[in-house]
């Protein structure tokens, strides 16, 4: 079973639809208890990322999830919960789960609109089943103002939108993407198909 | 970077679309979904859906239909049309939705827009700005359906939703509205280069030079596009096939 955490205000159905549509058994995780039952985890980007550490510290979630985590749970956390994993963030100026070495900032050229908001290609930078029959450049939906700064061998596609950023990123059972595979159509399907089958993980 | 998105506007009343598309694949006229449907396996980049129920059941039947489009296409989609709190925007976006769309409750209450986008995040916050044309590059913003003037000029209205958080502004040219003439470049332009986020224009598209138009000399980051597409006068694939073939970025759909 899959469980997607449910934290914040925002568009949580979406995600759910899109397991649904793939023919998996989804549930909302709201509390400690739900957490058990599940044997892949998702963290959605809904809100800002303040609201979004107090919310999950709230629920009592937090420290839970971690612990999930380090115990080798197949996760995948999208957008903003890609950037919460990391030790710090320039949004809110505030500290995050610190399970990924790095920090979140904002896209700074002037001439470029913000957010960055839509379809853009993901370049592979290393191969992972994750990709199975995905093209490289293949374009993902996009909708945010910050990124994340991290080391190379964690990232294993970038984006570039004036400067690369980071777009997905693994570390052992742990994956992250900046844009919205829920969101990105047949492609995003197909990715989200790839990561629940776990074949990504040896 | 970034590709530019084409973005079919349906609008839908008490349940229903209303200048849905016209031909014969779609086996239940009207019905949003399946509008939807057609649109996403056609190669849309995004969908926005414009309720104009003058009911308090057909927003009601809004929200279902949210729910049912969300299990249906994989693209993000916009929903406009009688926002005016954050309780309607939480419904929208708990159901589905991934952005809405405030216009005249925007401008009655500019709070809104900081409160929604400080809840939701700005990418889930679209200002739309209805423009008419009151001089030399100069518009003025109208309200409730385009006949309310506000004495608000576009410009300052459009950097003011900026700095209250909003992530898109769908701009809307009402002199140019339904007649197929084209957008007003001049409009989309100046606002375009008058703030820093994304911009998708709308009202008057008629052809296909009007798209390239808007997107290279007006600076658009979207197109929005209702009657051309609904009418099947163009299809999603020409419009990327053509936008391509003049250099500019665009997702190919299969």
């Amino acid at each position: 079973m899959v469980g997607i955490i449910k934290y914040g205000s925002g568009n949580i159905y979406s995600v759910f639809s899109a397991l649904k549509f793939l023919g998996k058994e989804v549930v909302f995780i709201e509390n400690l208890k739900m957490l058990d039952k599940v044997n892949y985890l998702i963290l959605p980007g809904v809100g800002s990322f303040a609201s979004s550490m107090e919310n999950l510290e709230k629920i009592g979630l937090l420290e839970k999830i971690v612990y999930k985590l380090e115990d080798g749970v197949p996760f995948l956390g999208i957008c903003l919960g890609l950037q919460l994993l990391f030790d710090w963030s320039e949004e809110g100026k505030i500290e995050g789960f610190g399970i990924l070495k790095g920090k979140v900032v904002k896209f700074k050229n002037k001439n470029i609109k913000i957010p960055h908001m839509g379809w853009n290609k993901v370049k592979v930078l290393k191969d992972s089943l994750l990709f199975k029959d995905i093209m490289d450049n293949s374009y993902f939906y996009f909708a945010h103002s910050y990124y994340v700064k991290t080391q190379k061998k964690f990232i294993i596609g970038k984006t570039n939108y004036k400067v690369d950023f980071p777009s997905i990123i693994v570390k052992e059972n742990i994956v992250g993407t900046q844009f919205h595979p829920e969101k990105s159509g047949e492609i995003g399907l197909l990715f989200l198909k790839n990561f629940l089958e776990g074949k990504w993980l040896q | 970077m970034v590709a530019i998105r084409i973005i079919p506007c349906l609008d839908v009343k008490d349940g229903k679309v209303v200048k849905g598309i016209h031909f014969e694949d779609i086996r239940v006229a009207g019905d949003p979904v399946e509008n939807a449907s057609f649109y996403y396996k056609e190669g849309a980049d995004e969908i926005v859906f414009l309720d104009i129920s003058a009911t308090i059941e057909g927003r009601k039947t809004m929200v279902d239909i949210v729910k049912k489009v969300a299990d249906v296409i994989f693209i993000p989609f916009t929903v406009g049309g009688g926002i005016s709190s954050i309780d309607d925007i939480e419904k929208l976006l708990s159901n589905g939705a991934d952005k809405v769309s405030i216009n005249t409750a925007a401008v009655k209450n500019p709070n809104l827009i900081e409160q929604s986008a400080k809840k939701f995040g700005s990418q889930s916050i679209v200002v739309a700005i209805d423009a008419k044309r009151v001089g030399d590059n100069k518009w003025e913003v109208f309200i409730e359906s385009g006949k309310t003037p506000t004495r608000l000029d576009v410009v300052e209205w459009a950097k003011r939703v900026v700095d209250l958080g909003a992530g898109e502004i769908l701009l809307t040219s009402i002199d140019r509205d339904g007649t197929q003439e084209g957008y007003d470049v001049e409009l989309t332009k100046t606002v375009s280069e008058n703030v820093n986020i994304p911009i998708i224009a709308s009202g008057g598209a008629g052809k296909l030079e009007h798209l390239y138009e808007v997107i290279v000399n007006g600076k658009a980051s979207a197109v929005l596009i209702a009657s051309l597409l609904h009418f099947r006068i163009l299809t999603i694939p020409q419009i990327k096939k053509y936008l391509k073939e003049n250099g500019i970025e665009v997702r190919e759909s299969k």
